[in-house]
């Protein structure tokens, strides 16, 4: 058993009584530690007293009807839980300055990161477990919020394909540039004070950390097929929309095979929930990589979406304040035009389920390095996409519906 | 098709592409404060998207941005890679500017194509004309690539360098890989670019002769290159790439033994593709 000492409170009644406990304190033999001094009957008296003396002074105040209360139970255990609590601290600290977004990586770091974005802009930032992937790891959405009960909401989801290391990467930058910029930057201030932003930044957790231990090329979820030596499924032709028409396979080996049925991944259908039972999200937005287009739908056809030439607007006016920063070309228009028919594609559902503002983003580059961009550009690439996105996001706020 | 839009598309050929932007390739950042691309014209854009409607085979005059002219372009960069390409010589797909398809009878498609190449060594960008024909029928033909007006570009100098590696690696040194050119971080040791470039450019005979209407490749990742005796004055290499189709989106895989020197430029002397691997046999090689 642990000896500690106890902290007590004593609420003197009287100036006799102050009296008496200024006596104890000039009594070195009692060994008292006096927090707070016996000044006046106003003031509490806060007393640490050694363990081996509590008895006698507890009878010692209550044979003089000196009132106290045990303020602290166990010194110890405090002093203990307070310097791991400095020390965690020191870590999170020390994490959130020096934390590398200039840098790809594991889940790990990224989830733990997670944790210290919220601990840091607690009035901001919620943490979401949206359900787990197939392997049963969490799927954690940031969600920022200036607070209001389902305000209209803004979707983004990076890293569904997980080989696009600088589509997660982006994620965490822009995260990060949320959290910071929020009280400072007046369109975002603006959207925030009526809308919240849902960011799912690795929406493919398996296939991530699979590229990281395995097999770096990693497009698909990890799923088994049943009768096939070959695992996954690609989850952005998974989705509930022109399910199984062209664009996708039907060969569980194959880099786009759709899946035994619409939604049976279960990281998509962690999204479709989501999505469904908040019910009032304005703009869904998947952040690919690579080839430099910023898309609307539809993917499953080549017929124009009912919306197209707003959308196509829009999506111009965002590429244009992208470029404006180091000059990086992109190409606008729907996806099955720019770049193949592919059917059961989240934005095509998204659109489809009445989400209007739908985009879909395959940032840097053009195919020198593709999927394994060096680290060098992931800031770069993050900070000339958030003027897109800002642009995006004001728009939206700016045409409710 | 109503008459409202076939009035729109008359009208959309009848206007040149004038997108005149100034194109900064992302890996170099600019520090010329007055490179910002002009805005498109908003009128164009519009009637474009309203017209947006593709063909299966697209023919006539093409939008620029959609991939059937795309992916024709494409392959004007891997004939160039194929033909001048150099450890210190490297081309990209810049822009498309305009294109234009049309069936030739019985032979397959032809695409006349005005684009924009980048040398990105050296950073220089230039217009070209340029023609691919993609043969049709069952015997597996490569596509035609024919370029013109495109002499500058191809003058680049890069002998010195050139010469330089071919002397050192000729004698002094052999190059065999440990690391994947570029490493799953986008990081690739300086000494080795120069045989990370060689790969893709031996790489770009393959994905000529493999391109159809219907892909698009790239380089995604050097596995090794290895280099074995020189033979008759050339530096001689194995290779192991992973391409990427963006179509598919596979990663075929190939094996490639060429040759080098300033003179020769690179000369493909066998290719292999490698049959698909799945997770069972890559767990035992993890990169």
């Amino acid at each position: 058993m642990r000896f500690s000492d106890q902290v007590i409170r004593v609420d003197a009644q009287s100036e006799e009584q102050i009296k008496l406990l200024q006596i104890l304190e000039s009594e070195e033999k009692w060994n008292l530690d006096f927090w707070r001094h016996p000044v006046s009957t106003e003031l509490p008296v806060d007393v640490r007293v050694p363990r081996s003396h509590l008895g006698a002074l507890k009878e010692y105040l209550n044979a003089h009807s000196i009132p106290f209360t045990v303020m602290i139970d166990d010194v110890q255990e405090l002093l203990d839980q307070e310097k791991a609590e400095m020390r965690e601290n020191h870590i999170r600290q020390h994490n959130t300055r020096d934390f590398n977004f200039g840098a790809y990586h594991p889940l790990e770091t990224i989830y733990s990161w997670m944790d210290t974005l919220v601990d840091q802009h607690p009035n901001l930032v919620t943490k979401l477990e949206i359900g787990r992937s197939y392997e049963n790891r969490p799927m954690y959405v940031l969600k920022f919020s200036t607070g209001g009960t389902n305000r209209p909401a803004i979707w983004m989801d990076l890293g569904i394909h997980s080989r696009e290391w600088v589509s997660q990467a982006t994620g965490v930058w822009t995260a990060n540039k949320i959290a910071t910029d929020y009280d400072t930057d007046a369109s975002l201030i603006a959207v925030l004070k009526t809308m919240d932003i849902y960011m799912l930044i690795v929406a493919n957790p398996d296939g991530y950390v699979f590229s990281h231990t395995s097999d770096r090329m990693w497009r698909k979820t990890r799923s088994p097929n049943s009768g096939s030596v070959c695992v996954g499924v690609d989850p952005n032709r998974n989705w509930d929309a022109g399910f199984g028409g062209p664009g996708a396979s039907t060969n569980p080996c194959s880099e786009t095979y759709q899946g035994s049925s619409a939604h049976s991944e279960i990281e998509v259908k962690n999204i479709v929930n989501l999505i469904q039972s908040h019910g009032n999200f304005k703009s869904f937005i998947s952040v690919h990589a690579y080839s430099q287009l910023l898309m609307y739908p539809y993917g499953y056809t080549c017929r124009s979406a009912a919306d197209q030439a707003e959308l196509d607007s829009v999506g111009r006016a965002a590429v244009q304040k992208l470029t404006s920063l180091y000059g990086t070309t992109y190409k606008v228009g729907n996806i099955c035009t720019i770049i193949y028919q592919a059917s059961g594609g989240s934005i095509d559902w998204s659109y489809d389920v009445g989400i209007k503002y739908s985009f879909a983003f395959e940032l840097r580059d053009t195919g020198r390095y593709g999927f394994i961009l060096p680290a060098d550009q992931i800031i770069p690439t993050a900070s000339e996409t958030w003027l897109a996105l800002k642009h995006i996001m004001e728009y939206v706020h700016d045409h409710p519906y | 098709m109503g008459l409202r839009r076939a009035i729109v598309l008359v009208a959309l050929m009848e206007v040149t592409w004038s997108l005149n932007v100034t194109t900064i390739g992302p890996e170099t950042v600019s520090t010329d404060a007055s490179a910002h691309p002009e805005p498109a014209e908003e009128n164009t854009e519009q009637k474009e998207a309203a017209a947006a409607e593709e063909d299966v085979m697209a023919t006539g005059e093409l939008n620029p941005n959609h991939y059937p002219a795309q992916r024709a372009a494409k392959l004007v960069q891997h004939y160039l890679n194929a033909r001048y390409g150099s450890p210190y010589k490297l081309f990209g797909l810049k822009e498309v500017h305009s294109g234009n398809a049309e069936e030739v009878a019985d032979s397959g498609r032809k695409y006349q194509l005005e684009i924009s190449v980048h040398e990105i060594i050296s950073n220089t960008k230039e217009k070209c004309s340029a023609e691919v024909f993609f043969p049709s029928g069952a015997k597996q033909l490569s596509p035609q690539v024919q370029v013109s007006a495109c002499e500058e570009i191809l003058k680049l100098d890069a002998k010195s360098e050139e010469q330089a590696l071919y002397q050192q690696y000729k004698t002094n040194k052999t190059v065999r890989t440990e690391e994947r050119l570029p490493d799953s971080y986008g990081h690739i040791d300086p000494e080795m670019t120069p045989f990370w470039h060689l790969s893709i450019v031996a790489s770009s005979f393959i994905m000529l002769k493999e391109s159809t209407e219907n892909t698009l490749y790239n380089v995604a990742q050097v596995a090794n290159i290895t280099q074995l005796a020189t033979e008759n004055d050339q530096l001689k290499f194995d290779c192991h790439v992973l391409l990427h189709e963006m179509v598919s989106q596979e990663i075929p895989q190939w094996k490639l033994l060429f040759t080098w020197s300033p003179a020769e430029g690179v000369k493909v002397l066998h290719t292999e593709q490698l049959p698909h691997v799945h997770e069972f046999e890559k767990r035992a090689k993890p990169n």
